[in-house]
Parts: structure tokens; sequence; C-alpha cells
């Protein structure tokens, strides 16, 4: 069918009336050409198949609300690409589309995370920790043997078959209390393989079956107490009494031996009345508390704080710094009458082609303080803790920062230095000017209007230079008085990634996601402002 | 005119509707239709009969290293169950934390490989399963199981153990020595010979020291970390280390840090020592089997002795269990245990691992074939004494201070090492 409207269709657009004479008037909207429109039908047919692809397997994964979005998704994009109006739309709806995926649905997310206490112990769903805790408290028996056993089926139901190390045979079910059997056949290690009027698993039908398997709980006497019989890959099974039982219509846990009851304590967690908790919890909302957490929290505040002026202080001086050296080599490689200028570009370009974190290991390697270059060779066997003392730490990640970000500078101000006039130069000089009279009064402020931006930017990247931190120093030295991995040299970004998946302390994404938007409303905010002052700096100029 | 063009407009949409209509029909089609061939027979309950034919597959986490031992035993368990074992190979530092943010997804693996000292984590957060290993539980070195235990439940089958010892040059000091004192001497005696720079290496961290590699020294003091229950694993809830014997031990790395004779020096590396013994610069270097091949490999002549003791009690080092663990929200639970209990238990598997990774095998009696090499047998008898490292999840947070606060010892930069290390244990116990 699709081949048949394929060619109705191209013999319909191939066939322009012959000897047509030329449109006076052109139509709001031509026709698109032959490739087009093929291009356009297997490109859209393509999306659908996948959509389709993908709803398919929504529907056997019973996700119906990602099911309901992908659909409506995948039907406005077909009506905007098959009516004829709205081609803003078409040229659109590809980038708001990955937009909304990749940009506002991470930030949604981030912010929904950031009232929750997920993280480690509060990994899942309740019924999930509910499951999970059942399953580790099924403690084996002590002392109690190990039964060769066999899964039998009768009726849709599932029995066990089971040899003592005695050698009796017992056969049982799910409250079914093993009973003596006979057994009809046995298997090659002489157990107890088959029952007359019963059918033996084979393994392949156990395999299928194994979620009811590991389901089936065959009582070993009348008592309860006594524990039941359960095998894990259908050919050996062991006694289990359960350490914890879970009461469902009380939502609590009891310990069968000491009687203790734990209920879920609204912090995801089970917990006694004493405060001990079951080590399984579940994720819960828990509103603004990571907020007021990293505000108050005694173990948390004060290094925030530290860690927040530290942000500040390193992303200004980096930029100022680099802004700086960067705009000085600018101004003296840019002379005319320089001589192999283009090497010396290249070379000065050279830090910006490493990868910032490859730069940062070789850096901590160079300063380490008796076997790097930097003491050995060039201080000749100084003993300088670059990086361990709390305010060298910091010098020592300002000045390699500067020797990765100067070249990027340098670049956009001989960009924007060639791009000036020169005749304003030649008529300051005309009045007299000396350079630096030049170069304050006109160079400058005509660099900064195209400049300001670029450095607003370079802010906000320095803001999160998560690089050459975490390479350099890893944040040390450490803070005392906190229990949290954080120190001297800790930026807002670097912190968040060790209270998210760094070691010292359990991660938490909710603290870790509140923190992260508290450093978007900080960028935006300077950002904001910034570019505010900018509009009135091109207004002067202006 | 305006009309024709219209006209033309208006085919051209419909039948470009229709078209995409009908391409996507039919690749819908496609795709369904491939969907459904390789998804019928395990919809379709009327083939059980086929034995080897079931559709079961095992995913198993595992990092590049362990994955060639991995697919013989993989194998032969599709050869004799029918059941394939799929092998991601995945970057060993991200399994853990992977596993645990996927698992609950349903999208995690089966199972997985990795060191004991997870398990705490893996537990707290629900995403591991117990494993009963029952007769065969004997057939293991006592050690790697009571590894495996977390709160009274075994949750991991092990395959080997690896610990620390000590290594000795043997072209710049001939006799093993017990006391760490003797062994510094020797050292000693070969840098004054001129033959050697460095009287003993370890490898420590000039950010956080290294407690794990000091554990040996610190215990012959008498100074566990936590105290051990009967059953061999550790009450988490408590460091215990502020005992008599953890004062010494502080005092111990004062003395020999920047400040003393500097036998610790926390600007050597890891990297920086095992280069320096491979240059034949030091007699000793405490490190574990994974700097063995290197070792080998620069045709240096060395021994492996016991850990020398720096206080009057035995040295215990850390021991790491590395095992398989079966994931709790496994839909194949069966075969995974098939699979860990039954097949990664025996011998062949247990020696397929030894031979990729040379670590001593947790299987006793694979161990004693491995034994046959000297190096294997010394690791595997000091790790005998040794204790598991600890799994409770606060484990991360006693690394970091407990690290720190080695660092500043070696320093020098604490005037009272006892207090300093008393303030250590109760900010760590007042985290944990």
């Amino acid at each position: 069918m699709a081949g048949t409207t394929l060619t109705t269709s191209s013999t319909s657009r191939a066939t322009p009336g012959p000897g047509k004479p030329p449109t006076p008037r052109r139509p709001k909207r031509t026709p698109d050409s032959l490739m087009g429109t093929v291009a356009k039908i297997v490109l859209l047919g393509f999306v659908d198949a996948i959509a389709v692809f993908v709803m398919f397997q929504l529907v056997a994964s019973a996700e119906w609300l990602i099911l309901a979005i992908c659909v409506v998704v995948t039907a406005v994009v077909n009506w905007i690409y098959l009516r004829s109006d709205g081609l803003p739309a078409k040229y659109l709806a590809p980038g708001v589309f990955f937009l909304l995926l990749f940009q506002v649905f991470v930030m949604v997310f981030s912010t929904y995370i950031a009232f929750t206490n997920y993280g480690d112990g509060h990994n899942s769903s309740k019924a999930d920790a509910i499951e999970s805790i059942q399953l580790s408290a099924q403690e084996r028996v002590p002392d109690s043997p190990q039964y060769a056993a066999s899964v039998l089926e009768k009726g849709g139901d599932l029995y066990l078959l089971v040899t003592a190390p005695d050698g009796a045979v017992k056969l049982g079910g799910n409250d079914q209390p093993l009973q003596d059997a006979t057994a009809s056949t046995t298997g090659p290690t002489g157990a107890a393989a088959g029952v007359e009027g019963y059918t033996t698993l084979d393994f392949a039908t156990l395999l299928q079956r194994q979620q009811q398997i590991a389901e089936l709980k065959v009582p070993i006497s009348d008592d309860a107490e006594d524990g039941s019989l359960r095998t894990a890959d259908g050919s050996t099974a062991y006694v289990y009494k359960p350490k914890l039982s879970y009461d469902a219509a009380a939502d609590t846990f009891t310990d069968t031996t000491t009687g203790t009851v734990y209920r879920d304590s609204g912090e995801g967690t089970f917990a006694a009345a004493d405060g001990t908790e079951l080590a399984t919890g579940w994720k819960i909302n828990v509103g603004l508390d990571n907020f007021t957490r990293a505000f108050t929290d005694p173990n948390l505040q004060g290094p925030l704080l530290q860690v927040v002026l530290w942000t500040f202080a390193f992303a200004l001086l980096s930029v100022a710094s680099t802004f700086a050296l960067g705009l000085f080599l600018a101004i003296v490689f840019n002379r005319a009458d320089l001589r192999g200028k283009k090497i010396y570009r290249v070379l000065m370009i050279l830090p910006y082609a490493f990868p910032a974190f490859l730069s940062g290991l070789v850096w901590s390697g160079l300063l380490n303080p008796e076997f790097g270059f930097i003491n050995n060779a060039l201080l000749g066997g100084a003993q300088i803790p670059w990086l361990t003392d709390p305010v060298l730490a910091k010098v020592s990640v300002l000045v390699v920062n500067l020797w990765l970000g100067y070249p990027y500078m340098f670049l956009v101000c001989t960009g924007a230095l060639q791009s000036l006039p020169e005749d304003v130069e030649e008529a300051a000089r005309m009045d007299g000017a000396g350079a630096w009279r030049i170069f304050r009064a006109i160079k400058l402020p005509l660099l900064l209007v195209s400049l300001t931006p670029l450095l607003i930017s370079s802010f906000a990247f320095n803001f999160n230079n998560f690089n050459v931190i975490y390479m350099l120093t890893g944040g040390g030295p450490r803070f005392d008085g906190t229990t949290f991995d954080i120190g001297g040299t800790d930026i807002l970004i670097t912190m968040v990634y060790k209270i998210a998946f760094g070691a010292g302390t359990g991660r938490d994404y909710g603290l870790a996601s509140a923190l992260a938007i508290i450093i978007f409303i900080i960028v935006a905010v300077v950002s904001a402002i910034s570019f505010r002052q900018t509009k009135s700096l091109e207004e002067i100029n202006r | 005119m305006k009309n024709t063009t219209d006209g033309r407009a208006l085919v051209s949409r419909r039948s470009f509707a229709l078209g995409a209509f009908g391409t996507s029909a039919a690749l819908m089609l496609a795709a369904c239709g491939g969907g459904t061939s390789t998804t019928a027979p395990s919809s379709n309950p009327a083939s059980t009969g086929a034995a080897k034919s079931t559709s079961a597959t095992l995913t198993l986490w595992v990092d590049a290293e362990r994955s060639p031992a991995l697919k013989q035993i993989a194998a032969k368990f599709k050869d004799e169950k029918g059941i394939a074992v799929k092998l991601v190979v995945k970057d060993f530092a991200a399994v853990r934390d992977d596993f645990i943010t996927q698992a609950p997804t349903g999208k995690g693996p089966d199972v997985l490989v990795g060191p004991h000292d997870w398990l705490g984590k893996l537990v707290q957060n629900g995403v591991v399963a117990p494993l009963q290993l029952g007769d065969k539980a004997s057939q293991f070195a006592e050690s790697s199981i009571q590894a495996m235990t977390y709160e009274g439940q075994v949750y991991g089958l092990p395959y080997s153990i690896e610990n620390v010892a000590l290594v000795r040059n043997t072209s710049l000091s001939a006799e093993p020595l017990k006391t760490f004192d003797e062994v510094v001497a020797a050292g000693r005696k070969a840098v004054s010979g001129g033959k050697a720079k460095y009287p003993f290496l370890v490898g420590l961290d000039p950010k956080q020291a290294d407690p794990y590699h000091t554990y040996p020294l610190q215990t012959s003091f008498g100074a566990p970390v936590f105290a051990q229950m009967s059953d061999g694993s550790y009450d988490g809830t408590k460091v215990i280390m502020d005992n008599a014997g953890g004062i010494k031990f502080a005092e111990f790395l004062a003395k020999n840090g920047d400040k003393g004779t500097k036998v610790f020096n926390s600007n050597i590396t890891g990297d920086i020592a095992k280069e320096k013994f491979l240059a034949g610069q030091s007699a000793y270097f405490l490190t574990g089997p994974w700097n063995i091949p290197d070792i080998q490999k620069k045709g240096i002549k060395f021994v492996v002795d016991p850990l020398p003791t720096a206080g009057d009690q035995p040295a215990q080092p850390f021991i790491g269990v590395n095992g398989f663990f079966i994931s709790s929200k496994s839909k194949n639970t069966l075969a995974a245990t098939e699979f860990v209990v039954n097949y990664l238990s025996q011998e062949t598997a247990q020696d397929a691992l030894f031979k990729t990774g040379g670590r001593p095998p947790a299987l006793t009696s694979s161990f004693e074939k491995a034994s046959s090499d000297p190096v294997v047998k010394a690791f595997g008898e000091i790790g005998a004494n040794g204790v598991p490292m600890p799994a409770v999840p606060a484990m991360d947070a006693v690394w970091a201070d407990w690290g720190g606060t080695e660092l500043d010892l070696i320093k020098g930069k604490e005037a009272n090492p006892g207090a300093a290390w008393k303030k250590m244990v109760a900010t760590i116990n007042k985290k944990i």
C-alpha cells in the first residue's frame, strides 16, 4: 500500500505542465520539490515508526503516563508537519522538543528530587523497600538440614519433593505442611525425583515458573513457628524462618524473636520506638527540608558559607586574571610590526588545546611537594605544600586556572581588537594622547562593549569550573568541624558532586539537587544583573 | 492558474499524508514483525518441552579484567542449562552506584561482580538478595564467607581474597624479619650501603594518607577499627580504635613521620612507591598482589614476607573479598542462583578466575592448587590472619576522617598525637 501511494504522489508531483507560463504572483506557499516531499515522508514515517515501537514497549511495561505523553507528542509532531500552514512551527518543533527533553525535563526532575530524600538508604519505593526487607529477613534456621529438592506440579499448583540427609522423602506445597511420601523415581544422586500422580518439572519449566517457585513456601510442620522450606535453585531446599514479619494492615514489621515493632517513621524508614531503623528505607517527599538543612544544619551551614564565598572569589578572580593576562598579550601580539606573530599566537593558545581535566591531573603531579617539577627543578628542592596548605591551595588553583583560561581571553581579545576602527586610534594620537591614555579611554571601553557578555559567560563557566578543582586538589584540604568531605578549595559544584556521588558520606541526591537549584539561582541572578549593566554600557557608547 | 496550484498542492498534501501514513505503517509492521518473531518462544507456553531453547538470559555486570574468565563458565552454563549469560563489561568504578540507581527501575543486571565492602550500601538500598550456600559454604575459606556476611545473612559467593603483604627485594635484604623496627633497620642498612634510597616504602595519598595500607601496623598495637561480634561481623555503630593501642599507633605515626624518622612520607603516592621499588631503591614495599605482575616483569628478585609488627600483637591486614551478588530485583532468580551457587562455586570456575586475576582463590581446593606459586601461598597465608574490611555504610565516612588524621600525624602537624587521634574517633562516632 505504501508503494502505491508513493508512486501516485510522485507521478502527480513529477509532471509539471509542459510549457506552463511562469507564475507572476508567487503563491503563499510553493509546493515542495519531489525530493523534499520524499525526504519528509520517509523522515516522518521513521519518527512515527519509532514512536509506535516505543508505545508498544510502554504498553508492555504499563507506563501509562509516559505513554500518554508519547501519544500526544507524536500527534502534535504529525499535525505540525502534515498541515500546510505554520511554517515557523516546522522549524521550531525539533528544537523545542529537544529543549523540553534535555533541558526542561532535567530541570523539572532535579527540582522534584530536591524535595525528596532520594539517596543512599532511600533508593526506591516503599513497596520495593518492604519486599527487600522481607527478602533479607528470611534466615535459614541454624543447624537445620540441607534438603535435596525437586519441584512437582499437580493441577497447576506447585509442590516441593524433598529428601532429607537421612534419606526420608517428604512432599508438601503452599499451606500444605510436609508429609511423608514414596518416591516413584529417583534422580542421579539418589534423591527422590518424582511421585505417582505428580509431574516433575524439568529445568526449562522451572525457569518459566521461577516467580512462582520463589513464592513457594512449604511449612515443615503444622506449627508455623518451625519455619518453612524454600528453594532458590530448584534442586536444594533449606528451612527458613523470617526474622521480621510484616503486617500489611498495620504497616509494621515485628521482630519475631524480640517482639520489637518497627513502624513507618515518616522519614522513609521503619523505626522502632528507641530509634533503631531497619537498614533499607525508601524515597519520600520531604518538602523544603533539604533547603532548610543547607542553611541551618550546623554541620553544613558553616562550610556552605565558606564554599559560597570562595566560589565567588574563585570565579571573579579567575575572570579578572585571565582577562587581564589575555588582553595584555593580545595587545602585545597585535602590533603590526611584530615578526613571527603567528608562531607566538599558536604557542599562546596551546594550553587551550589540552582537555582541562588532563591539565588538572598533570598540574597536580607538577605541584607534588617533594617529587613535583615545580619544587624539585624550579625551586631547588623546596618543600612547598602547594596543594595541601589552605591558602597556598587556593593560590595554586587560581594560578593553574589562569594558565588554562588565558588563551581563551587572548583569542577573543585579539578578535575584538582587530575589529576596532583604526581611525579612532589615529585621531586620538593626533590629539596627543599617549598609549596608556588611548588604551584607557578608547580601546578598553570599546572592547568591553563586545566582550562583557563573554566575561559574564566566563564568570558563569568558572562558577561551575568542576574540572580544575576536582582534578587539582579534589576540593582539599578538608575543613575541620564538619562531617562532610568538603575542603578549602571546594566550589559549589564540586561540593554538590561530592554530596551526590562522592565518598565520605552517603550519597544524598535530594540535598545535592537542592544545592544545584541554589547554584542555578545565583548564576541566573548574577547574569541577569550583569547583562542589564551591559545594556547601559552600550547606551553610553552610543 | 491559481486553481491549478491549489489543486496540485491539495493533491500533493493528501498523497503526502497517505504516503507518510503508509511509510510509518510499513516501518511499524516491520518493527513489530521483527519483535514478534524474537519474542515468540518466550511467550509461547507450548515450547516448554524444548529444554535447550529456553529464552531466559542472565545479565552479568563485570569489569574488563574478569570478563574473559567468565566467558568459559558462561559457555558451559549455556551448554548444560540452555541459559545464555550476557556479560556486560562496565567501568569498575561506576558499577556499584550504577547498580544501586538502576536496579529499582528493573534495568539492572541479574548478577554483578564486586568486592564485599559494597554490601553495606547494597543492603541499605535494598538491591541485593541473600544467598544460601548450604553445605558449599564449608568449601570456602572461612574469612571469605565471613566477609560476605552482612547482618547475619550471606549475600555473595566469594571467589578471591586480597590483602597487603610485605614485599622484600632479596638482593637488598636477605633475611625475613618480624618486627617493624628490624625491617626499618635492615632497610636503613641497605640505604647506608648506598644500594637503596628509602628504608621502607608504602604508597600514601598526599591528601588522604592511606589507612588501608597502614592498618596492619595499627592492629599490631591492638587497635581494630570496630569491635567484632562473635559471628565475625562488625558492630558498625561504634569505632573503638581510641583505646590505648590506638594512641600508641598515633604516636608511632608521628614518630615515623616528617618530623621524626621520615619512614612514612605522605608525598610518596602508590605510583611513586611502586616506581621507586621497581627501580631497586628500597628493600621493602608494603603492597598488595596488584603490583606483583609488574615487579615480576621488571625481573626484581623478591619474596613475600609476613607483615611486620610495630606493637606487641599480630599484624592483621584488611582483606578484600571479591564475589558475585544477585540482584533483589532480578526476574531470573532461579537461573541466577543456579549460575552463582552451583556453577561459579565449581573448582574450574574459581581456577579460571584465579588465572586472570592472580588473587588467591576463595575456594579452598582452588587455593591449594594455586599455592604451588609461593607468592600466592604467602599472600593467602597472610590473608588467613586478616579481618574483612568492614562493609557497613558508615565506612565511607570513617575512611575520610581516619585518612585525614593519619595524614596530619605523618606530616607532624599535631603536637599531641594522642589527642588528635581521640578527636578523630569522637568525630567519626558522631557521624555514625
